[in-house]
């Protein structure tokens, strides 16, 4: 069924591609004497006499013989073979889309569900809207916009890396603000709650922007260990409740594992350090703050050691990003960059020395400088989706007759919704996630042109540009494919995490 | 004296509660109060007179134009460089606008629209004509494929519905098959053919591509209905298959429709601009939004008005779009309540005082 859609969709692609495009046309202004020649030569080497839907199957016959190992989806026009095109550009793409998806659902997530838990408070509406202004945005508008003022000005402002207090005064008020209006409560709650967030805020910018920090950022081990204990509370507060002493004792010993880690693990991230020692970092404090978990108590054993795992997932990244931020000054300053750290155009810096380029740290820093302003762009226009998503999903499970239940024999809010409400709301997430991704390639031809990357959108850019047949459908079927596959999983996923609907047949 | 009130109030809610209305009038009232979608309604009606007003009425083909002019004195192939360097600005760029909505008693000049309210491109040509042209060239793309999308995905949604079986088997693969194609690949494929055309072929074309998340939706919609007892009664009162689609299931589905339709509309006018910016949509001379957008986006840092008003059209068209199926979703929602608001609450609390 699957082969027969996918067979159905690129005839009709392959069929309206071939009867709207004119590879004759670049032709037509033509000078040359051999151009009676060069025009057959073009109809004999694109088969151009056969009919499109004939023609289809002679291109189908490629693929079929992939079945044997022999897959061929033809030549470019600039004669490269289409499998290595596609090759090459795959995973440019899926760095432009992981990144963009994983951003956009925690954070659309997270902001849907306090919303949903805050109808209708303040914060409710603010997000509304400006979850529907983002609904409304389109990416190519949003991404000159990036390019002003989040790259172009803030290159401009590392060249003085100082803040006007009044600026840091107005940003602390707004994340007070924010933070306020997000814990709500009574209302002399949320004046306390504003008044000292306002002010940490305001002194910590102040203090960063004074020691000029976005030059030299780093967090030390002063910075990690914070992190890593606010890490551990939050987690804690979530899965148990801060009530539970023994999973607050797991997981504070998982921060406690991290932060003494900070100078032991520096030994593994050296300059020749690579992807692998990364996962060895991981696997180390994952698996000491596992024992920990285990130890603390016999009782409960399972939820001790998730909550210190956990924990301990969260808070190494800020280990490793501090290893990332401490090479951030040598790079803004080295030739390549020359103080302009965040690009507008392009996916990697190809002035860096090869020195530069074999160091992981350094590499990961260019890769993630590049990837800043198109993940922002693809994360601000799906975020607002999954906001209103987990929003009306989240409303719907809460005025169910069980969560009352719940509620009425005299269960915390916390368990009511983390563990009643809260899973059965993300039941459904796994359908349009699933569908997101696939419907990726098609936004990435935007994303792609405007930020000037190579990837799968890029060719398809090329393909119609060139009227580029064997391209557009080797693009074509590879999204398709995709797509396909992506709903597949969905609904196996669908099964598997809701026992309640079972694949029928 | 308060007593009294309170029971000529406590009459008002029975008297109110028992008024009787029809389900049109119900969902109307319930529109109504949703402030954010009444707002846009008003506000997208007003945008959709004003551009179409000044730019006048642009239909037909290349070949067979059609027009009716509108108020606005420039055209968009006009140029005016000596209007473009009177309407210069302090740092020297020419074209700055001259609309001026800040009144004299704060900058002493007063209120005032001037030669060039949106400002001038660099050799001179008006913008508010560019403006204005696109957006009616957009709103007519979002028109055009909102209909039709909304007739092509009803009938499919409908039958595959309805009928069941093979005929559904069938035509919902045939929806899977549009639905792999990524529409914005279908729109460049379409556009590069029929975007010299003019807009109206263009739109008619990407409304045959845009139907398939609508008709998906109405056919869950009449699979659940069909089997209600209010179509067995009329099946066996002897009514045609066309009878009860039409009279029975369409009217109880038009919630589904309306709602997906306006999706359909603020995707499209998305779409449409993101084409036009990759330059496969309306081709040159003629504009849209989005090719303003990608003509004038290099210019960004020293003529912003430029790439500012074409983006300000686009959101506030499909913000308006998307708050109207807001509120209309909200309408037609049967397990929609009001919400209490502050003063429901005080009220209430004086009438139980008063009692």
């Amino acid at each position: 069924m699957m082969l027969l859609i996918v067979f159905g969709a690129s005839f009709m692609a392959y069929n309206l591609e071939a009867l709207s495009s004119d590879p004759l046309a670049v032709f037509a202004e033509s000078t040359a004497k051999n151009k009676q020649y060069l025009i057959a030569r073009m109809i004999r080497d694109l088969n151009l006499d056969v009919p499109p839907p004939l023609r289809f199957f002679m291109w189908l016959k490629g693929i079929i013989s992939g079945l044997w190992g022999h897959l061929d989806l033809g030549k470019t026009r600039d004669n490269i073979y289409v499998i290595d095109a596609i090759g090459q550009a795959i995973p440019t793409t899926f760095r432009l889309v992981i990144a963009s998806t994983i951003l956009a659902i925690v954070l659309g997530i997270t902001i849907g569900m306090v919303t949903a838990i805050r109808q209708y408070s303040r914060f409710d509406y603010v997000m509304t809207f400006i979850s529907f202004l983002l609904f409304s945005l389109p990416i190519f508008w949003v991404a000159v916009l990036l390019k002003q003022y989040m790259a172009i000005d803030f290159n401009n402002f590392l060249a003085k890396p100082d803040i006007p207090i009044p600026l840091v005064i107005i940003f602390g008020l707004i994340a007070g603000l924010a933070m306020a209006s997000i814990i709500g409560g009574p209302r002399s709650r949320f004046w306390k709650i504003f008044a000292g967030v306002s002010i940490g805020a305001t002194l910590l910018l102040e203090y960063l922007s004074l020691t000029h920090w976005f030059v030299k950022p780093g967090l030390g081990v002063i910075g990690v260990g914070v992190l890593a204990f606010g890490a551990a509370a939050v987690v804690t507060q979530i899965s148990t409740g801060l009530d539970n002493r023994r999973s607050l004792f797991a997981a504070l010993g998982a921060a406690t594992v991290v932060t003494a880690g900070y100078f032991p693990l520096h030994l593994l991230m050296g300059a020749k350090a690579n992807f692998l020692s990364v996962l060895a970092i991981f696997a180390i404090t994952l698996v000491l703050s596992a024992l920990i978990g285990y130890l603390v108590e016999k009782t409960d054993r399972a939820v001790n050691i998730r909550t210190a795992v956990i924990t301990a997932l969260i808070g190494t990244l800020p280990l490793i990003l501090d290893r990332f931020m401490s090479e951030f000054g040598g790079y803004l300053n080295s030739d390549a960059v020359n103080g302009r750290p965040v690009p507008t155009l392009g996916q990697a810096n190809d002035l860096l020395t090869p020195q530069q380029s074999n160091n992981f740290w350094i590499q990961g820093l260019d890769f993630t400088m590049h990837l800043i302003l198109p993940t922002m762009a693809l994360t601000l226009i799906s975020f607002a989706g999954y906001v209103r998503f987990s929003r009306g999903s989240l409303l719907e499970v809460l005025n169910m007759d069980y969560i009352r239940t719940a509620r009425a024999k005299g269960l915390t809010e916390r368990t009511v919704i983390v563990r009643h409400a809260m899973r059965n709301a993300l039941l459904p997430l796994t359908t349009i996630l699933v569908n997101d991704f696939a419907g990726v390639i098609g936004g990435a031809i935007i994303t792609e042109r405007v930020f000037g990357w190579k990837g799968m959108g890029q060719l398809f850019n090329q393909a119609l540009v060139n009227y580029d047949l064997n391209l557009f459908m080797g693009v074509f079927v590879i999204s398709a494919i995709l797509t396909v596959l992506a709903n597949l999983i969905a609904d196996l996923l669908f099964g598997v995490v809701d026992p309640r609907i079972r694949i029928r047949k | 004296m308060s007593e009294k009130s309170s029971e000529k109030n406590e009459n008002e809610i029975a008297l109110h509660e028992t008024e009787s209305l029809s389900q049109g009038q119900i969902i109307f009232r319930r529109f109504v109060r949703h402030k954010a979608a009444m707002f846009s309604v008003f506000a997208l009606f007003f945008i959709i007179l004003f551009t179409y007003s000044a730019s006048g009425i642009h239909l037909g083909t290349k070949a067979h134009p059609f027009t009716i002019p509108g108020w606005w004195k420039y055209s968009i192939t006009q140029i005016d460089p000596e209007g473009a360097i009177a309407t210069m600005c302090k740092n020297g760029v020419t074209g700055c606008p001259t609309l001026d909505l800040i009144p004299s008693f704060i900058d002493g000049t007063g209120l005032n629209v001037g030669a060039h309210p949106m400002g001038t491109d660099i050799i001179g040509t008006d913008y508010f004509a560019l403006v204005t042209r696109g957006a009616e060239q957009s709103i007519m793309v979002m028109l055009i494929v909102g209909l039709l999308g909304v007739l092509v995905g009803t009938t499919i949604g409908a039958i595959a519905g309805y009928f069941g079986g093979m005929v559904d088997a069938i035509l919902m693969r045939l929806t899977d098959v549009f639905l792999v194609t990524p529409t914005i690949v279908i729109g460049a494929v379409i556009g590069r053919r029929f975007g010299n055309l003019g807009i109206v072929p263009l739109a008619l074309m990407l409304g045959f591509f845009a139907w398939m998340g609508l008709a998906r939706f109405v056919r869950t919609e009449f699979l659940t209905l069909r089997e209600r007892e209010f179509v067995d009664a009329a099946r066996l009162a002897g009514a045609s298959d066309a009878r009860i689609i039409f009279k029975h299931i369409l009217p109880n589905a038009i919630g589904v429709i309306i709602v997906a339709g306006t999706l359909l509309m603020s995707g499209a006018i998305l779409i449409e601009t993101a084409l036009s910016y990759l330059g496969f949509g309306v081709q040159a001379p003629d504009v849209s939004l989005g090719t303003l957008i990608s003509q004038y986006q290099d210019s960004f840092s020293v003529s912003p008005w430029l790439f500012w008003w074409p983006g300000a059209f686009i959101v506030s068209i499909a913000l308006c779009i998307n708050f109207i199926g807001d509120g209309l979703r909200d309408a037609f929602d049967p397990r929609q309540k009001r919400r209490i608001t502050l003063k429901d609450r005080m009220k209430a609390r004086e009438t139980k005082v008063g009692a």
